[in-house]
């Protein structure tokens, strides 16, 4: 069982490693856009200590934290959003199109469902034991694509969680705009069972994940982890039309501070110094990394 | 001689035995129905478990065969009809052609998508179309066709084969016609040709001292036609052609077509898709590009208009082997 510690520097990694990120855009050290997990860091910290190394996951747009929790490298992070050669994909994906190991993401809203529903096939019928776990936001729930993959999955009783994180913000449009009924409820349509919480508590999304991360290794099928947060920083770089207030009244909940009081100050900063050093090692040598270029057999004829 | 379709149905047959990787999905192709062209007649009865038929999703048809490819598995997906690829379009542009390029090689996608496409058969507007010109030049991407001078389940299994995704695209008037016997028959006065590719080329070409005056290029069940109009070209009218048939429609690859064109420095183009921004544009594009002197292009394809239903608007709307003989005496006479 990972330590309250380690918890703790997961989601601070996180944090500090979003927080360079934007900073670094004002540098010109990093062009395009980003889509940063500041303040949802229980989520990814919270499930991520509760899965198997060798589980296949698939993220989104906004992947960063999910894949720092998975156990990422920083520093091949930070040269592919820097655009360098040693980024994890040697800069051809960027923020958004990452693999590393068992993990991938890619940046189209939905399409990744039924390609995740695919892996969870080949992992069942491989018998491997591995589960497959698809994060989409509350954004998400708008594609088709979201319900077609959750009736294959059900039907097939495929060992697939599918995570929702509603940040209630799609880019800008509030939830209430965008997503009628329940989130439980479209999940209830397919008879796949949910496991739903309001926190921003890591170790409340750790008990919660391990449930439903136990029904779906069980071998009966799919499951829904729903996990209401919020993002404190806008959808991308800049573009916030959020009431103030209302994101001050989010950061009250934040889930380093939340965590943070378990721990003994000198553990506090301790993890605080870990993690500076580990951001400051990865910037600084991917800033120095050469940029990639093409094969001479991708070049015009 | 063997039917096209019965060669597919033997190739799906084979994979299925020869790798415990390779699984079918798509809709309604268990037995006894088999599918809606009976390609996959006969598979689910002997591999069960790995001939799998899903509900009507075809986005997610395309983007499961794509995860099961991810994690080592060697899927090939049935699309009903290929009108229906725009619905899984997403699935093939963004992630299935992407993810080994984007992934920095890291990643293969062992995935076939298999689809019937084409009219002539009076199914209207939504099941009669030859959309592929919609896939060609997709970074990734590589859309092969069968026709019946090569073998169509050589040609499958090589798609299989391959640790990239390859979209299929089946001609449904091909399913019933008998694969050609080469020197016999519509072939008796020509010599065939077949490059070393694995998709291969065939340039078929008068036997003898004969000139063509133009090159026929086409894929797939335009071949028929072509070859009809290039046989009544030769015995009626005594217009010789050469013919320069592609396996693999996207990427281009041209040096066949081209050194044909500089024989014949007449170009017509045959596809069933509509004309604009087609498979022939393409083609006669790069072989501009190639500096061929006196060229002369023309290209045939179908009206740029929805397929209508009635059998006499379809007909008008689609190439017919008539207005191939046409274009290509108009693009040897010089007359626009």
């Amino acid at each position: 069982m990972v330590d309250a510690f380690t918890l703790y520097k997961t989601m601070l990694l996180i944090r500090r490693f979003e927080e360079r990120l934007i900073a670094e855009f004002s540098t010109g050290k990093l062009v395009g856009t980003t889509h940063v997990y500041i303040g949802q860091e229980a989520d990814a910290a919270g499930i991520f200590s509760v899965t198997d190394s060798e589980d296949v996951v698939f993220s989104n747009h906004r992947c960063h934290g999910h894949f720092l929790a998975y156990g990422g490298d920083p520093y091949r992070l930070a040269a592919e959003l820097m655009g360098k050669n040693t980024g994890l994909v040697g800069g051809r994906g960027g923020s958004q199109h990452i693999h590393w190991r068992n993990f991938y993401s890619n940046g189209i809203q939905g399409g990744i469902l039924p390609v995740a529903t695919g892996m969870a096939l080949a992992e069942k019928n491989g018998h491997s034991g591995q589960v497959v776990l698809v994060f989409a936001g509350d954004g998400t729930l708008g594609e088709g694509l979201f319900y077609e993959s959750l009736n294959i999955a059900a039907l097939w009783k495929l060992p697939l969680l599918f995570v929702v994180e509603n940040n209630h913000y799609a880019q800008t449009t509030p939830v209430e705009l965008a997503v009628a009924g329940s989130i439980a409820g479209r999940f209830a349509g397919f008879a796949i069972p949910t496991w739903e919480r309001d926190t921003t508590d890591v170790l409340e999304v750790r008990a919660v994940a391990q449930e439903a991360l136990d029904h779906v290794r069980s071998g009966t099928g799919p499951g829904g982890l729903i996990l209401h947060t919020y993002r404190f920083a806008a959808h991308s770089k800049g573009d916030d039309v959020r009431d103030p207030a209302e994101i001050a009244r989010a950061r009250e909940k934040d889930p380093l501070a939340m965590h943070g009081v378990r721990l003994k100050p000198v553990e506090r900063e301790q993890a605080e110094a870990e993690v500076s050093a580990r951001i400051e090692d990865a910037f600084t040598r991917a800033d120095a990394d050469p940029v990639p270029s093409l094969e001479p057999h991708a070049t015009r004829p | 001689m063997p039917l096209v379709l019965d060669r597919l149905n033997t190739a799906l047959q084979q994979a299925l035995r020869s790798d415990e990787r390779v699984y079918l999905i798509g809709e309604d192709i268990l037995d006894p129905y088999g599918g809606a062209f009976k390609v996959t007649r006969g598979l689910s009865s002997q591999f069960p478990d790995r001939v799998l038929t899903t509900p009507i999703s075809e986005a997610a048809i395309v983007g499961v065969a794509t995860g099961m490819a991810l994690r080592g598995l060697r899927p090939i997906a049935e699309i009903m009809f290929g009108d229906f690829l725009t619905l899984a379009a997403d699935q093939l542009v963004n992630h299935a052609a992407k993810f080994r390029w984007i992934y920095n090689d890291l990643v293969r996608v062992p995935l076939v998508v298999r689809t019937p496409m084409g009219g002539r058969r009076g199914y209207g507007p939504t099941h009669s179309q030859s959309l592929e010109k919609m896939f060609l030049g997709v970074p990734g991407l590589r859309l092969v066709a069968p026709n019946t001078l090569g073998d169509p389940a050589a040609l499958l299994a090589t798609a299989i084969a391959e640790d990239d995704p390859v979209l299929f695209i089946e001609h449904k008037l091909l399913y019933a016609r008998p694969l050609l016997e080469i020197d016999q028959g519509d072939l008796i006065d020509f010599q065939v040709e077949r490059d070393d590719r694995q998709y291969p080329v065939f340039t078929i070409r008068p036997r003898g001292q004969q000139k063509a005056a133009l090159t026929l290029a086409c894929y797939g069940y335009n071949f028929e036609l072509a070859r009809k109009a290039v046989l009544d070209l030769m015995y009626e009218k005594e217009i010789f052609s050469e013919i320069v048939l592609f396996s693999q429609l996207s990427p281009f690859e041209m040096k066949p077509l081209l050194d044909s064109v500089a024989r014949t420095r007449r170009l017509l183009t045959v596809e069933e898709g509509s004309l604009t921004l087609g498979w022939g544009a393409e083609l006669a594009a790069r072989t501009a590009e190639a500096g061929i002197p006196e060229l002369r292009v023309r290209r045939v394809a179908a009206l740029d208009l929805p397929i209508a239903n009635a059998k006499s608007l379809e007909d008008a709307i689609l190439p017919s082997p008539q207005v191939i003989t046409d274009a290509a005496v108009s693009l040897v006479s010089g007359s626009f």
